[in-house]
């Protein structure tokens, strides 16, 4: 079946199979390589993408259910420079090891600082529970979020 | 890829009526609400439906709604919605409480309180507040709507009292006015995690005697159970930590297997 969505801001025609995911959708037949296959179960966060702005799991959103969406990866949010801030926050705290996570973390972050742009430490910590790291433990990461939160208030 | 998804066929329905219509006639069909459990139990073959429909679109059933006396949510209202909701959180504090530590923002974001409900997981983190709460269950067919209280929908694992032909339309959820709400889950970590038990708890204290008592869990019986030994026992008797200490063993009677 034939599926329209918009797919970082460019509308897209894709040919589906309805047991197919977004996931395998991106990666094999739209070439987004910066959504990772992780748990596939949706617990690890890897494969993070925002639906209609809402960070969400590709791996549990059948493919046809994004049919008149809208779904950003962070190739977006590079396109459109609002990725430099995050960016620059995890690359000076070093919350980035092997950066596997990095990409589903960015858009967690990003979302949630668009809604909370002032977050305590817990609010963070718990806007993040569905991302996980195997590397940095997490410290860096929320020093990273911090410093972001700040860069994007005074940037 | 870990996981293949048998071939399926796609719906998609943007109308109660119209989803109602076509739940009459499929057989072998399952609702795809949110979506977060349904497709896990795609990936694990837990379930095989020859159809998926897509209710998802079916925008008149996400609402939160204040009549005063009671809230009305639709089936289709995400639970990070309700997260969200001033109004759940003034007047139902525990299902925001519960809802709140449910899965992670990514799951909450499309995962419907519906859909939590309908899925029947014993683990139903929903299901101890709304048990507590006394929530009432519209439940529509094509032949029309009838309200079933929560302490009966759920029968057992993964089943419930709804018919193949029905659909969870609305929860009502009566406003407990000066009633204390707490809720505690416990799971092997503390975030994103599956209950190992979690407790919901209603009480009301008139002249510091409990005037009522209501106490639901999940996890530790085939449904989400409401302990009445437990309640039964404190109501009337004054408000110590003594007196809940001795009646909380009694919450034992309820659960299964012991």
């Amino acid at each position: 079946m034939e599926v329209f969505f918009k797919l970082n801001g460019q509308p897209v025609k894709v040919d589906v199979k309805p047991n197919e995911v977004l996931l395998d959708v991106l990666r094999l037949k739209l070439g987004i390589k910066s959504v990772k296959r992780g748990c596939e179960r949706a617990e690890c966060g890897t494969c993070t993408v925002l639906l209609d702005g809402k960070p969400t799991y590709s791996c549990m959103i059948l493919a046809p259910y994004v049919n008149g969406r809208e779904v950003a990866t962070i190739e977006y949010l590079k396109e459109n420079g609002e990725l430099k801030p995050l960016v620059e926050a995890f690359a000076d705290v070093g919350a980035v090891q092997c950066g596997f996570c990095t990409p589903g973390f960015l858009l967690t972050v990003y979302a949630f600082l668009k809604k909370n742009p002032s977050p305590t430490r817990e609010e963070i910590k718990k806007a993040i529970e569905g991302n996980l790291c195997r590397c940095t433990g997490y410290k860096k990461i929320i020093e990273a979020i911090e410093l972001a939160s700040k860069k994007m208030k005074s940037g | 890829m870990f996981y293949r998804i048998p071939e399926i066929n796609y719906i998609y329905v943007s109308k109660l009526d119209e989803a109602l219509e076509v739940l009459h006639t499929l057989d072998n069909a399952r609702v795809l609400a949110g979506g977060t459990d349904l497709v896990m139990d795609l990936k694990i073959g837990r379930i095989r439906p020859e159809t998926i429909v897509d209710i998802s679109r079916v925008d008149e059933l996400k609402y939160i709604k204040d009549e005063g006396d009671y809230l009305r949510i639709g089936a289709l209202t995400t639970l990070q919605d309700i997260v969200e909701s001033s109004l759940v959180r003034a007047k139902a504090p525990v299902l925001v409480k519960a809802v709140n530590e449910m899965a992670s923002w990514q799951v909450r974001n499309v995962a419907t309180i519906g859909g939590n409900l309908c899925n029947a997981s014993p683990a139903a983190d929903s299901a101890p507040p709304l048990m507590v709460l006394e929530a009432r269950l519209i439940l529509a067919s094509r032949e029309g709507e009838r309200e079933v209280p929560i302490t009966q929908f759920f029968k057992g694992p993964r089943k419930t009292e709804l018919r193949k032909d029905e659909l969870l339309k609305e929860i009502i959820i009566p406003y407990e006015r000066g009633s204390g709400q707490h809720y505690i889950k416990l799971g092997r970590r503390d975030a994103f995690t599956l209950s190992i038990v979690s407790v919901a708890a209603l009480v009301k204290v008139s002249n510091g005697k409990f005037s009522d008592v209501r106490i639901a869990l999940n996890s530790v019986a085939p449904t989400p159970v409401r302990a009445y030994d437990a309640e039964n026992a404190l109501k009337g008797r004054e408000v110590n930590l003594e007196n809940i200490e001795n009646v909380s063993k009694l919450v034992l009677n309820s659960i299964s297997p012991q």
